[in-house]
């Protein structure tokens, strides 16, 4: 039994931990598939049964999403001569041509604002909240840190009647300002309590020592505790965000036109004689993609993050 | 001119009281240093002075001034902590460079590299200077503390136990280095440390702390000599003092409940006879384990020395200190 070790698997148990990650990455990963498969579909394909996995693909989608088309005669079409881009042609074999830009742009780029917005306003506020109540003899701290959590002991949506009179009071419904807002209250708990735990790791000293050495208070934040909070800003930015981009029933509720995000957006692209599946699924496919990128670039981050606070308090 | 004058300093934390009515003058170009054992408040005094907290009662002076309403940049002081000051996400170029780089000082790039250099040399971590802060060993870590103390060249050195994380062999060369500096800058220097020996090699004056009270103040060799109290006594001397019943030896003036004899103020050869439990070759020193009427009693003897275990030798006290019941020092 000289070969037998507690620490190191042996190769069935491997076997097996391996299979079941790859079994379980498969499942998860399959509905994203999907997706991004569908996109690249002409609306036949998207609805064929069985689905069809090998198929020809098509820019269709992507270009339905972008642009806003309508049908003419066979006569106009012939007087417009030639198309002269790659998407007049997909278009064109409809008896369609391009109107104009559809909506998508404006909504994915409203979302980028609000997203990000409320994102960067619930993590400056979070800081500044965490180090007060992490540093200073604030009255009423307990108290005060309890309600700031207990903001999130119900699902926000209970409070979606009077938030809704309340936006159309102020004027702030269907607003960028509003919404920002209202991402902003409700990340703000997360926020202050996930970096409050950060904060507090950081010895004192380190502030002590700065304001001892010549500068102020706001300068020892900014060169001092900001540097070594990175790690806690990054992982709450991440859980922040993930929460604004995703959300969908106050986006509903509160915004129509010039505010709406793109999850209340996306489900609405009609195509001909009904729902555009591959519109739909281009839209959610370049939907994910900035919370991708943004959760890659501060992956390492996230990681220690996530186990700081796990393993630390 | 940076004479630190602290008048009837208390300090309270809650319903602890970190230090009570303290007052305390450390002369210009002095070396003091503040001994006491584990939560005697010597951290809290340097924090005071620093400016880190405030006090609930009485007034710090630094240079004739007071300084209670005045932050810790506006005092010109440096401190040491005990750990964590170094920032690990600088380099300990940086770290060195981070008070000359305050908005207060705003010391030219030019002059910082010489001034980091002439510190990083005297200091031996010249070589480790582009190194990250965390990818030091203890020691170094310490020194580069003590490197950016030195490099602003302030009116008053704070030193939270600076040497106490540090192996023995180092801290005997930090101990002869800042000596050596202090000489060399002729700065105030207060330092905190429970470490006797430290107290005894480096000071020109000692504090002696106790439960939040400054229990002596003077030059060590008159605390060694002249201590004011049981505690006090007890706190300077290796092996420490032996405080025995008043009664056991004869001549005990009245009022006192207890003899205290340092080990090298026992005569041998005279007086009450004590059996010998233990002898301790140490090299330098011998030690005699006595045991006198039950009571155990150290005493130094000649390296040479036959006696042995299970002997017996007779002793009297020389040099005799008394306290009362409450430890005072009677005589
Ligand atoms: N920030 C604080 N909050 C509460 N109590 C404190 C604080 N700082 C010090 N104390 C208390 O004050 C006493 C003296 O502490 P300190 O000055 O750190 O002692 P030393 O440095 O001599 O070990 C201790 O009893 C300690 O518990
Ligand atoms: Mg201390």
């Amino acid at each position: 039994m000289s070969d037998y070790s507690i620490t190191a698997a042996s190769p069935a148990q491997k076997w097996l931990a391996g299979t079941l990650v790859v079994l379980y990455a498969v499942i998860t990963i399959m509905p994203l598939l999907w997706i991004i498969a569908t996109g690249f579909k002409t609306p036949a394909d998207a609805i064929s049964y069985p689905p069809k996995i090998v198929f020809d693909p098509t820019l269709e989608g992507y270009v339905n999403l972008f642009t806003t088309r309508t049908r003419v005669t066979p006569e106009t079409l012939e007087a417009l001569g030639e198309p002269t881009t790659w998407y007049d042609r997909i278009v064109r074999q409809y008896d369609m041509v391009i109107a104009g830009p559809s909506r998508f742009g404006e909504r994915f780029l409203n979302s980028v604002i609000i997203g990000f917005g409320s994102t960067f306003l619930s993590v400056f506020l979070g800081t500044l909240a965490a180090y007060a109540f992490s540093r200073f003899k604030v009255p009423l701290k307990d108290d005060l840190l309890f309600f700031i959590l207990s903001t999130r002991m119900m699902p926000p949506i209970a409070v979606a009647i009077p938030i809704f009179l309340m936006f159309r009071q102020l004027g702030l419904s269907d607003t960028h300002a509003g919404m920002i807002l209202l991402y902003t209250a409700v990340n703000l708990s997360l926020s202050v309590w996930l970096l409050k735990g950060f904060i507090d790791e950081i010895p004192r000293e380190y502030e002590e020592a700065a304001l001892i050495d010549g500068y102020t208070r706001f300068q020892a934040f900014t060169k001092v505790v900001l540097p070594q909070a990175a790690t806690g800003i990054a992982s709450t930015a991440i859980f922040c965000l993930i929460f604004a981009w995703n959300e969908y029933a106050f986006a509903v509720l509160l915004t129509s036109g010039t505010a709406q995000t793109a999850p209340p957006f996306i489900p609405t692209i009609i195509g001909v004689g009904g729902q555009d599946w591959p519109a739909v699924a281009a839209g959610a496919t370049i939907f994910l993609v900035p919370v991708m990128v943004f959760t890659i670039l501060l992956r390492k981050h996230l990681l220690r993050g996530i186990t700081f606070g796990a393993v630390r308090k | 001119m940076a004479e630190v004058v602290l008048t009837g300093i208390t300090k309270r934390f809650g319903r602890d009281t970190a230090l009570s009515d303290v007052s305390l003058t450390v002369p210009d170009g002095a070396f003091v240093v503040l001994l006491g054992p584990t939560g005697a408040g010597k951290t809290t005094t340097l924090r005071l002075i620093a400016g880190l907290e405030t006090p609930d009662a009485g007034d710090i002076t630094i240079g004739g001034e007071s300084v209670l309403g005045l932050t810790p940049a506006q005092r010109d002081v440096a401190m040491v902590f005990q750990q964590y000051s170094l920032y690990p996400h600088m380099t300990v170029r940086d770290n060195l460079a981070f008070p000359l780089r305050s908005p207060i000082l705003r010391t030219p790039e030019h002059e910082i590299t010489g001034k980091i250099n002439e510190v990083a040399e005297v200091l031996h971590i010249a070589h480790k200077l582009n190194n990250k802060a965390t990818a030091l060993s203890g020691g170094e870590m310490q020194r580069v503390s003590i490197g950016r103390a030195l490099v602003r060249a302030p009116q008053l050195f704070l030193m939270d136990e600076p040497l106490s994380s540090l192996d023995a062999k180092l801290r005997a060369d930090l101990r002869i280095e800042l000596k050596r500096i202090h000489s060399a800058l002729g700065a105030t220097l207060l330092y905190v440390t429970h470490d006797q020996i430290e107290a005894m090699t480096m000071a020109s004056h000692v504090g002696v702390l106790d439960h939040g009270r400054l229990a002596q103040f003077g030059p060590p060799r008159e605390i060694y000599e002249n201590p004011v109290s049981l505690t006090v006594a007890g706190r300077l001397g290796l092996p420490r003092i032996n405080a025995l019943p008043a009664d056991l030896f004869p001549g005990a003036p009245a009022g006192a409940a207890t003899i205290g004899l340092r080990p090298e103020h026992i005569a041998q050869g005279e007086g009450q006879t004590a059996q010998i439990t233990r002898v301790e070759h140490l090299g330098d020193q011998t030690r005699l384990h006595l045991s006198l009427h039950g009571h155990d009693i150290i005493t130094l003897t000649d390296p040479h020395t036959d006696l042995r275990g299970g002997q017996s030798i007779a002793i009297a006290p020389r040099k005799p200190l008394y306290f009362d019941a409450s430890g005072v020092r009677l005589a």
